[in-house]
């Protein structure tokens, strides 16, 4: 990588502060100078369709606010006042220490100072998130490993394996801007093949005791390419729990499926009653899907079969996949916006490589937002028969080059997300509805095909 | 006091201008104090996070046509998003063409902060060039790169030399200054050091506007008067920047964002500075207006002028007192523009309870007693009651509110106005502060303040359903700045 990056698809570590306020009643203390919690806020938070400050986020988070005077002298001292003050004005049952790029430089160790509280019993737990230190989903698995190595391995609780409960590691909230959906519809087909299932973040979360919970679980599911492996492994080498590795979140039936009896054979499921669900599944969604073949048929025309596609990996895999080997569109350019490394980027071209030949040559592995558009252009060569997928930046061009446009990558400040996800069954559903409600929503189409 | 050019940066504003972030009072006893400066800013044993500089000076230097931003910095002090989904929707209020947010991060990772950052700021200032072609090319500064000691000065020197376009250094360290507000100063000082030219010709009838990427609210202000607008600096292009030493004055839509550069361009290039308060308001806009006039030459035009617009305004701002009477109203904005808009609330006659500014300036850039806004407003109203000043800091103003009871509060900041809407209180996020310039400004705040005290049930119902994340402790603390004496 050069280095520079223009339109940004990620924050910085700090970023992780949402990591925390994801897990329902943790919050924050940020340690770090006055304008990056506002910062990394507005990029995830707002950037991911407005998700809001929710119970102590935004505006609410306690802050050191580096200034000259702490650079100068160091600023564990007043990183001290001010867990105290949180301990004291914010309830929570879980306070996370982050460091920024001040605290970074200068050498405060909020470890050691958050560590001081842990030793009263304070549930206080510090990592280094110094934005120099990498990007959002680096500081995302960095707080999820230091929660589990500060506080819930602080417990001295007998490890008492309970078959069936599975922790899930997927999303990054909410830098994956659709990851309250995506978790509600993984734990809802958990549930389906009779799992227990720690969710870990969102509002299916039982919040902090459900983190207390992690060392009893039978197995870890790691859903993401690769974010959460490196967790997965430590929680193997701390209690010895196994870990099953999908390295994506599969998108409609077919990869749904798949996943599902993946996941059956590692937990040793009854397979009958596997693949009762999954019949059931499937003939809730393809009939759903079988009814439009009216409007496929109708409108072929004026659907796009182009694909381009600007994601993280662990969203480009699944969704590619389905609206090529499902949707019949032609990939003409995927951009993977988050590899920490040539070696987790070879992973993801040889995953797409196992998708279908058709999307040889296809795949980019580019996190410079610039260069991005740059090739996008120069592949649609004039085409106006292209569904791009991506950010805010991509509607631009989108509108600039006459095309349509899908959000599945933050920033998105134009746009309103709840539960939306493109994940499971409900997941492939919701995107079918959008990618042939979206042919209405942004050009002149009738029913029938007009000369342009 | 007032700039100095030869100096690569600005100074910050708690030296400067005597900022402080905190207070507990009046309006006039904070009026008071600050004349005699004996304000000091209090340190805190708790608080919330703040903004900083760097965030103000990318509001300014984003939004120059034609020109790139380099954020020397690790990526998430980078924000161009936010700017590229407002400025067009801005430019079209403005009646001006699309542009484009040319932004690089030169993306500062570990081991940049050990062996320095200039090689990389050098490539990606090339960069910029190659991928923009920009008129100029701002290079904003950050916490890291100030702390790891990036001679940002000497690099931009030498790519300016090489490009042959301004590159333009802007220190705005989150760091340096506990007011985010400095940030602004550190762009327009930049734009000052090496953006404006010596006027080659005088344009008399030319008024530099220090706003943002505001609506076209000012041409209609000032057209009988003969005059034309310069709106600076979002939204204009580097050759308008170059000539703002030919303008016959300059004002500005707050003191707060642009007494700095108005009187840096009075002293280094005889441009005279507006010193009325700004057009918010009735009594005002007729001084802002009388200023404008006396300085250009229009004195001739301007009582007609004025006698005319009172004319025609006063039956719609009679209705409009009429709608908002019985409202109680409260304040939560930027320094200078929170009294701004204290002065239309307390023209249009209603109930104005309280005012929490975000810092206080104790002095003005030029330090004239007629552009000392909370001077200016206890001279035109008395006193107001309840006068707060806190940077942020929702758990402080939480307790405010819940004892105040406002109907509507009218916030001015990003990410604050939720404050009102978790109590229940139908709140309004005033973003576009040039929309309520000059007469119909007044009137059309009005309108937007009697719809927003018509969405109750929308607040109310988000109130029924928050949960509150303070402890019952701090609720039942009487002081909202306990933590600033010393209490731990």
């Amino acid at each position: 990588m050069r280095g520079y990056i223009e339109q940004p698809r990620f924050s910085c570590a700090l970023a992780a502060q949402q990591t925390v306020l994801a897990i329902p009643r943790a919050v924050p203390i940020a340690h770090c100078g006055p304008g990056c919690v506002g910062k990394t806020f507005a990029f995830s938070g707002l950037g991911a369709g407005h998700q809001g400050e929710g119970y102590a986020g935004g505006g609410n988070v306690t802050c050191t606010n580096t200034n000259e005077q702490d650079v100068v002298f160091g600023g564990e001292e007043k990183l001290t006042k001010f867990i105290n003050g949180a301990l004291k004005v914010i309830k929570s049952d879980l306070y996370v220490v982050l460091a920024g790029c001040t605290a970074g430089i200068i050498g405060d160790d909020v470890l050691q100072v958050s560590q001081d509280f842990a030793e009263e019993g304070k549930p206080v737990v510090g990592v280094d998130t110094s934005g120099f230190r990498g990007n959002s989903y680096v500081g995302h698995e960095l707080v999820v490993k230091e929660i589990i190595k500060q506080f819930v391995d602080d417990f001295d609780l007998e490890v008492e394996v309970r078959k069936g409960l599975v922790n899930v590691f997927a999303s990054v909230p909410p830098q994956n801007p659709f990851w309250r959906g995506d978790l509600e519809e993984i734990k809802r087909i958990l549930e389906l093949l009779g799992l227990e299932v720690n969710i870990l973040f969102g509002t299916e979360s039982a919040g902090v005791s459900e983190w207390k919970d992690i060392p009893n679980a039978q197995f870890n599911l790691v859903l993401n390419t690769w974010v959460g492996e490196s967790t997965a492994k430590l929680l193997k080498t701390k209690y010895g729990t196994p870990y099953l590795h999908i390295p994506y979140l599969p998108t409609g039936a077919a990869a749904t499926s798949r996943v599902i009896r993946e996941i059956g054979a590692f937990a040793e499921l009854d397979s009958a009653k596997v693949e009762k669900l999954i019949d059931k599944e499937e003939k809730r969604f393809y009939t759903y899907f079988t009814a439009l073949a009216d409007f496929f048929a109708d409108f072929r025309n004026s659907i796009p079969y182009e694909l381009y596609l600007v994601a993280d990996s662990s969203y480009a895999i699944g969704v590619s996949d389905f609206v090529v080997n499902e949707l019949g569109f032609t990939p003409e350019g995927i951009y993977i916006t988050d590899p920490p490394s040539d070696k987790v980027g070879n992973q993801i071209l040889e995953i797409f490589k196992g998708l279908g030949e058709e999307f040889e040559g296809k795949v980019v592995i580019e996190d410079d937002g610039g260069l991005i558009q740059e090739d996008i252009r120069k592949r649609l060569n004039g085409s106006k028969k292209a569904a791009i997928f991506g950010s805010l930046w991509e509607d631009m061009l989108a509108d600039e080059t006459g095309n349509l446009h899908y959000h599945i990558s933050i920033p998105m400040l134009n746009d309103v997300v709840i539960n939306r996800s493109y994940v499971g069954y409900n997941g492939g559903l919701r995107l079918i509805e959008e990618i042939y409600s979206g042919i209405f929503r942004n050009r002149d189409v009738a029913g029938t095909t007009l000369v342009e | 006091m007032s700039a100095n050019l030869d100096l690569s940066s600005v100074e910050v504003r708690e030296r400067r201008l005597k900022s402080i972030i905190s207070y507990n009072g009046t309006a006039k006893d904070l009026s008071d104090k600050s004349k005699s400066k004996s304000l000091n800013i209090r340190e805190r044993s708790y608080g919330q996070c703040s903004d900083c500089a760097q965030g103000c000076g990318q509001v300014i230097s984003y939004t120059i046509r034609g020109a790139a931003v380099i954020e020397h910095s690790p990526i998430g002090c980078s924000a161009p998003a936010v700017s590229a989904l407002g400025i067009n929707v801005a430019n079209k209020a403005r009646g001006l063409p699309p542009q484009k947010t040319n932004v690089l991060s030169t993306n500062l990772t570990e081991k940049d902060t050990v062996y320095g950052g200039i090689e990389k700021l050098n490539a990606t200032v090339r960069e910029a060039k190659r991928r923009f072609d920009p008129t100029a090319i701002f290079v904003q500064s950050s916490c890291a790169a100030g702390i790891i000691g990036d001679d940002i000065e000497s690099a931009t020197t030498a790519l300016q030399e090489e490009l042959g376009i301004p590159v333009v250094p802007i220190f705005c360290e989150g760091f340096k200054s506990r007011i985010w507000s400095t940030g602004f100063d550190a762009s327009f000082h930049g734009i000052l050091r090496k953006i404006v030219k010596e006027p080659k010709k005088k344009q008399p009838d030319l008024v530099n506007v220090f706003n943002f990427e505001g609506s076209d609210t000012f041409t209609p202000l000032l057209a009988p008067l003969g005059l034309r607008v310069n709106y600076v600096v979002p939204l204009s292009d580097v050759h308008q920047l170059e000539e703002l030493s030919e303008a016959a004055c300059s004002t500005h839509i707050c003191e707060t964002l642009a007494t700095y550069p108005a009187n840096a361009l009075e002293k280094y290039y005889g441009v005279p500075e507006v010193k009325a308060p700004p057009p918010f308001g009735v009594k005002w806009t007729d001084e802002w207006l009388r200023d404008i006039a006396r300085i250009t030459g229009k004195q001739d035009l301007v009582e007609d002028y004025i006698a005319r617009e009172h004319e025609r305004i006063k039956p719609e701002l009679e209705a409009a007192k009429e709608k908002l009477k019985g409202l109680k109203f409260y304040i939560f904005a930027g320094d200078s523009y929170a009294h701004s808009i204290a002065n239309m609330l307390l023209d249009l006659g209603v109930d104005l309870i309280g005012v929490t500014t975000l810092h206080h300036d104790q002095l003005t850039d030029g330090g004239e007693e007629s552009i000392d806004s909370l001077g200016n407003l206890v001279n035109s109203h008395g006193d107001v009651p309840n006068f707060t000043v806190c940077n942020k800091q929702p758990y402080q103003v939480y307790k405010i509110l819940t004892k105040l009871k406002p109907d509507v509060m009218i916030v001015r900041h990003m990410n604050m106005a939720v404050l009102g809407a978790k109590l229940g209180i139908p709140s309004i996020n005033d973003g576009d502060v040039n929309i309520s310039a000059g007469y119909d400004g007044l009137a059309r705040l009005a309108e937007r303040l009697y719809q927003a005290s018509k969405a109750k049930k929308l607040f109310q119902n988000v109130a029924a359903h928050t949960q509150n994340p303070y402890s019952e402790w701090w609720l039942s603390q009487e002081d909202p700045f306990y933590f600033e004496g010393g209490h731990q």
